[in-house]
């Protein structure tokens, strides 16, 4: 016979178990999508070939033992997408994290801060079918800038939010003293507090490259996509995310290898970015705490 | 002694008020968020309008999807978007408040550590790697070991037939991969910020660590818990890329949840850059009014929710 206090403790290990056990289900699909991306995507990414090289159309049924196909057109039209939608959303996310840290009391800082949530949230496809009706419509074309664009726009909230809680981490002690000794407000803010902040301000400039680097949605119709390299922004450009998707639904083994190695270089690329900002943001809350 | 005063008050330069430059010129930049917002849902009303003008009320009632006969509905989009999200809800809430518990316990081991970084670098993989997962591995798997298995015991029940590897089932299946790090981080947020002192007082009246859990810690954060899954709900509808390769891409009501769909976001992505004439691309732009109105709605009401409850904790 048990009594009702022992049954009670051991229900409550019980409980404790399964909810460690039900954690551990959760972080399995990591480990899964990990283990599958790099066993199925190593053959092509073993190849240094693959990234110089462009991509082939299907050589089946009579393929090369070692294939010439490659990303390097996805990659560098990935990299001057992200990197011209960096130019655009992370200045500008930047100076309005600092309205919203420094002048947070005012009552239409909160109206930013509930859009920028509401932004973050809003459906990527959205946005690019925001970016095809204001750029794409108008020109008549479609062009990498215009993906750069729909980047930008899911940049800047990611990057104003960062930025707002980096900054409010300094204590006031530095703002006011920067106040006593007669400098304007704006140099208290971009060159006390900002470099002091930097650390958290950089991870979420990182993130948000992170996140607008593995997009694939809001390109769909506005980059389009291209199988050359292409190096105009006004015109059609390839990405890493764009390789994947349409490639990976085609029927062709040689084209959904392409698509494993483009997934494998994203998820790495991605979830590097991802680890080096964290150890960033753990120096900027020790960092913050000297101050 | 009171002259050196007067004199120091005397001198100075006349006052100058605060020079507001700086502060009107962030606050301008950061106006910049607010107003895209406005300028993507007007965008899409504009854009959809000749749609609008022709379907009215119907287009969101009508199930039929011909681009050949201009006959355009979006019932069968809403029924696979709002479905998927919510069957990918059930799959991931148990799990996501069982995680969101085990992180929000005080003190840090090295165990929690490494599954805390698990469950954010789940967010962090692109929605795309997803869907080729999903395509290539998690579907024929789920197909083999849920599904058919499922359906061969419970063929009586007509939404549990008929299996197929790219479903409305397999779509829910990654979308609650996908959405479990909102669901868990907002979660853990909320339980954190439950004051200390509710849980030392249940643990000094002697309940055990799953009663201090159950009766008084999730209680008291019921409503924080909520929010969080409504904003999960909200990432749900509108995930593109992983559901379009994996719903199957059929525009009906299916019978079964085992059988293919269609979600809002899907038809846009697959039939966007194809779609000519006039009605035809307005009828999707359509479709992505009703998603964006329908996600911001939802969005707005989470946000608020977990604002509310959560206050201070959920600032940084």
């Amino acid at each position: 016979m048990i009594s009702r206090n022992t049954r009670r403790r051991y229900a409550s290990r019980a409980w404790l178990g399964l909810m460690y056990a039900l954690t551990v289900v959760a972080i399995i699909p990591l480990g899964l999508v990990l283990w599958f991306t790099v066993v199925n995507g190593m053959p092509s990414v073993i190849h240094p070939q693959f990234f110089l090289n462009v991509e082939l159309p299907p050589c089946e049924p009579r393929c090369p033992a070692v294939s010439n196909a490659g990303v390097g057109h996805a990659i560098v039209g990935s990299a001057i997408m992200v990197g011209v939608a960096s130019l655009m959303a992370i200045p500008t996310g930047i100076l309005g994290g600092i309205y919203l840290a420094e002048y947070g009391y005012a009552r239409w800082a909160g109206s930013v801060r509930l859009a920028s949530d509401v932004l973050v949230g809003t459906p990527s496809i959205a946005i690019g079918l925001f970016a095809y009706a204001f750029l794409v419509v108008p020109l008549h074309h479609f062009s990498a800038f215009s993906g750069s664009v729909a980047l930008a726009v899911l940049m800047l909230p990611i990057v104003t939010r960062t930025t707002e809680g980096a900054v409010a981490l300094i204590p006031n002690g530095l703002r006011e003293s920067g106040v006593a000794l007669g400098l304007p407000r704006w140099r208290v803010s971009l060159q006390l507090i900002l470099p002091a902040a930097a650390p958290g301000v950089i991870t979420g400039a990182l993130l948000s490259v992170a996140r607008a680097a593995g997009e694939t949605a809001p390109l769909l119709f506005t980059a389009f996509g291209a199988h050359i390299l292409e190096l105009d922004p006004n015109g059609p450009m390839q990405a890493l995310p764009l390789t994947v998707f349409k490639y990976a639904l085609l029927p062709y083994r040689s084209l959904q290898n392409q698509a494993w190695g483009a997934a494998l270089v994203l998820i790495v690329l991605v979830l590097g970015i991802n680890l080096v900002s964290r150890w960033v943001l753990r120096r900027q809350i020790a960092l913050a705490g000297q101050l | 002694m009171a002259a050196v005063v007067e004199s120091r008050v005397a001198t100075p330069v006349a006052y100058r008020p605060p020079r507001e430059g700086f502060r009107i010129f962030v606050g301008v930049v950061a106006t910049l968020v607010p107003t895209i917002l406005v300028l993507i849902v007007s965008i899409l009303i504009v854009q959809a309008m000749p749609s609008i003008r022709h379907f009215g009320a119907s287009f969101l009632t009508g199930t039929d999807w011909n681009p050949v006969t201009d006959s355009f509905g979006a019932l069968p989009a809403i029924f696979g978007t709002v479905s998927s999200a919510f069957l990918a809800l059930a799959l991931a809430l148990p799990v996501g408040v069982a995680v969101a518990v085990i992180l929000a316990e005080p003190g840090h081991t090295a165990v929690r550590g490494v599954l805390g970084t698990g469950v954010e670098l789940l967010a962090a993989i692109p929605s795309v790697v997803y869907g080729i997962w999903a395509l290539y591995v998690l579907g024929p798997w789920s197909f083999e070991h849920i599904e058919v298995p499922v359906s061969d015991h419970a063929v009586f029940i007509g939404w549990l037939g008929s299996p197929a590897v790219r479903s409305l089932f397999n779509a829910a299946l990654v979308l609650a991969v996908m959405i479990l790090p909102t669901l868990t981080a907002i979660s853990r947020d909320v339980i954190k910020a439950v004051p200390r002192e509710m849980k030392e007082n249940a643990v000094a009246l002697g309940a055990t660590w799953w009663e201090t859990t159950w009766r008084v810690i999730l209680p008291s954060a019921r409503a924080g818990i909520f929010g969080a899954t409504i904003l999960a709900l909200g990432r749900a509808l509108g995930e593109t890329i992983a559901v379009t390769m994996i719903i199957g891409n059929a525009y009906v009501i299916p019978h079964s949840m085992f059988q293919p769909a269609y979600t809002l976001a899907s038809v846009i992505a697959n039939e966007f850059t194809e779609a000519t004439g006039t009605l035809y691309p307005a009828s999707l732009i359509e479709l992505g009014l009703v998603l964006i109105l329908v996600t911001l709605a939802v969005n707005i009401f989470a946000l608020l929710l977990v604002r509310s409850t959560a206050g201070e904790a959920r600032q940084v």
